[in-house]
């Protein structure tokens, strides 16, 4: 008599707040969710740890060598007696590197992606991307021996004078290994293009090509720059193709002939070798590896704004 | 000459142009596939000489002949394993969070949008993260857990969106025909949203995992050793994987060595097949199982 009446009463004061206490804010609830949102955080620290080791121990970098000297000077010599740290030679080096990569895989990636978004039929569709997304997966380092012992080699038939490390060979892979990135997003982009304005433009007696280059590539234009960004960023932090084809030589040049020394190479080399840390040698890798990092950040960021913005046209 | 007979003129070249057009975008399209099989055909024919059962079964040695690559396949394993044990729990549960609990809003956009960031940070940026940060901080050494660290946060992004995606594939409706019998947030993801969407998740993992068995830049930089001629016991002993052994291979200018590296190659993508075909496969037989 006595139970019942304490569960009448219970229910008539709170037992709504009871069972929505018992639910949302039960220990065992919330332990739950903080523990599962420490876990969401720990995206968080590592780009916030990313920073700040680049940071902190470049400023070890920066106090010897001043930020004037690493912008302006023309020459990257960490292991000569006479030290020089120029940015320059690294970063011509990645930029060589990056634009023979984008005149591959840029027209190679866009032409794939317009090919298999309104030509190719269904059944040969479902071959080729995954086909060229195989390309995307294949490791970086067998890349880079594909590119040292076979496209070298090939090339160096051609091209008369052409060291064994050299640029070409290595832009040519990583162009290689960036078109899936190009072709995939450039198709989203031009899937993304109402049907309708293609209906539109054949009832008006365009021929296909026509209305692929007139309505569909103009219409998806701010996709596919996004997925040019994308990709050249993936091509300026590619590291094992440039270490093992293009060679270890910081070299102000443009020549595609020579041997060039990118970012991402010098980075892997120095802690290749025995540079003994805590020299200034050694915390060069954290300056270049905040360019790097600057770099790519940006054009992500930016590659991202402009999806952002053009899913919201349609 | 009459409007007529210009304007059939034409469309007669407009055909011809398109023809050609169509022509070129087809070999664009197929160059990427020939360099594919180009690649592959390169490696197996100069690697198959030098893949035997000794070539598994021995370590590494300076004298071609005798060199195998035993201590890189144990150390890929040990390497996948703990990549795994770390990598899966905090990215599934990352999901879990920004998909069920999160409160829609600007933290949440935040911790999106650096995710999506992540994911194009190069692997060499990790590799210095790793250096710094477990390798010397945590004074954990070149050792097996501080790759397998620095390797669980590169793929942690992939494993964060294919899970969410994963958790947006289930219908609302049986988020709320759950709540609706009185169960908890709690309940609901342990009884329905992880049950429903582990294929899924186990396909996005594995594909995550296949990423982080070809990566060699950030093991590079964490100084992990390529002439290992012992087997690691422990999380924290000194390792080498496919890849690095790969690398050092290809590094070397004497050909037999590059033979070497082909006949690791080969070892390396047929592990990548596998894994992708089981992916693959997982997605399938689940997805027949659902239709059901």
């Amino acid at each position: 008599m006595a139970d019942s009446q304490q569960i009448s009463t219970g229910a008539k004061t709170g037992a709504h707040a009871d069972l929505a206490v018992n639910m949302l804010h039960s220990p065992k609830e919330r332990a739950v969710e903080y523990a599962l949102g420490f876990c969401a955080l720990v995206s968080v620290l590592t780009t916030l740890g990313i920073a700040a080791v680049l940071l902190v121990e470049s400023l070890h970098f920066f106090a010897e060598v001043s930020i004037v000297e690493f912008l302006t000077e023309t020459r990257w010599t960490p292991q000569f007696i006479d030290k020089h740290f120029g940015i320059w030679p690294l970063l011509s080096g990645t930029l060589l590197v990056t634009v023979i990569a984008a005149l591959v895989a840029l027209p190679i990636g866009l032409m794939s992606a317009i090919f298999i978004a309104e030509y190719a039929p269904e059944r040969v569709r479902k071959i080729l991307k995954p086909g060229l997304e195989l390309l995307a997966g294949i490791p970086t380092v067998v890349y880079g021996y594909f590119a040292l012992t076979f496209v070298t080699p090939l090339l160096q038939t051609f091209v008369p004078g052409l060291n064994i490390y050299n640029a070409l060979s290595a832009g040519i892979v990583v162009g290689v290994m960036i078109i899936p990135m190009v072709s995939s997003l450039s198709e989203d982009a031009i899937r993304a293009v109402p049907r309708s304005l293609a209906e539109g433009a054949y009832a008006l007696g365009a021929t296909r090509i026509e209305v692929v280059l007139r309505v569909m590539v103009p219409g998806a234009v701010s996709g596919i720059v996004a997925s040019f960004i994308l990709a050249l960023s993936r091509a300026i932090g590619e590291t094992m193709i440039v270490t093992l084809a293009a060679g270890a030589m910081p070299n102000l040049t443009a020549n595609p002939a020579e041997s060039v020394q990118t970012m991402t190479a010098f980075i892997v080399n120095v802690s290749l070798g025995d540079t003994p840390q805590g020299t200034v040698e050694f915390y060069s890798l954290f300056a270049v590896g905040l360019v790097l990092f600057l770099m790519t950040l940006s054009m992500n960021f930016l590659a991202n704004l402009i999806i952002r913005r053009y899913r919201e046209r349609y | 000459m009459t409007a007529s007979q210009q304007y059939n003129e034409r469309l007669e070249r407009r055909r011809r142009k398109g023809l050609v057009f169509s022509v070129l975008l087809f070999l664009a399209t197929t160059s990427g596939l020939v360099v594919l099989v180009t690649l592959i055909v390169d490696v197996v024919v100069q690697g198959a000489q030098w893949l035997d059962w000794e070539f598994l079964t021995r370590f590494p040695s300076r004298i071609p002949e005798n060199a195998g690559i035993k201590s890189a396949i144990v150390g890929s394993l040990w390497m996948i394993l703990l990549t795994a044990a770390i990598s899966v729990p905090i990215g599934v549960a990352s999901a879990l969070y920004l998909e069920e609990y999160a409160p829609r809003g600007w933290l949440l956009k935040i911790i999106q949008i650096n995710i999506n960031n992540l994911a194009g940070i190069p692997s060499v940026v990790y590799g210095i993260l790793g250096l710094t940060l477990f390798v010397r901080f945590f004074a954990l050494g070149r050792s097996l857990l501080a790759g397998a660290l620095t390797m669980a946060l590169l793929i942690l992004p992939i494993i964060v969106i294919s899970a969410q995606e994963a958790l947006r594939a289930i219908p609302e409706g049986i988020r709320e025909s759950a709540f609706a019998l009185g169960a908890t947030r709690r309940q609901v993801v342990w009884s329905h949203l992880l049950p429903m969407s582990a294929p899924s998740i186990m396909t996005g993992v594995i594909l995550a995992l296949s990423r982080a068995i070809g990566e060699t830049a950030p093991l590079i930089m964490i100084g992990a050793l390529t002439f290992i001629a012992f087997l690691p016991t422990s999380a924290l002993d000194p390792f080498t994987v496919l890849p690095i052994q790969i690398f050092n291979w290809t590094a070397r200018p004497q050909a037999d060595f590059q033979g070497l590296a082909a006949a690791g190659i080969i070892i390396l993508m047929v592990v990548l097949f596998l894994m992708n075909l089981s992916a693959i496969l997982l997605r399938n037989y689940f997805e027949k199982y659902r239709a059901r």
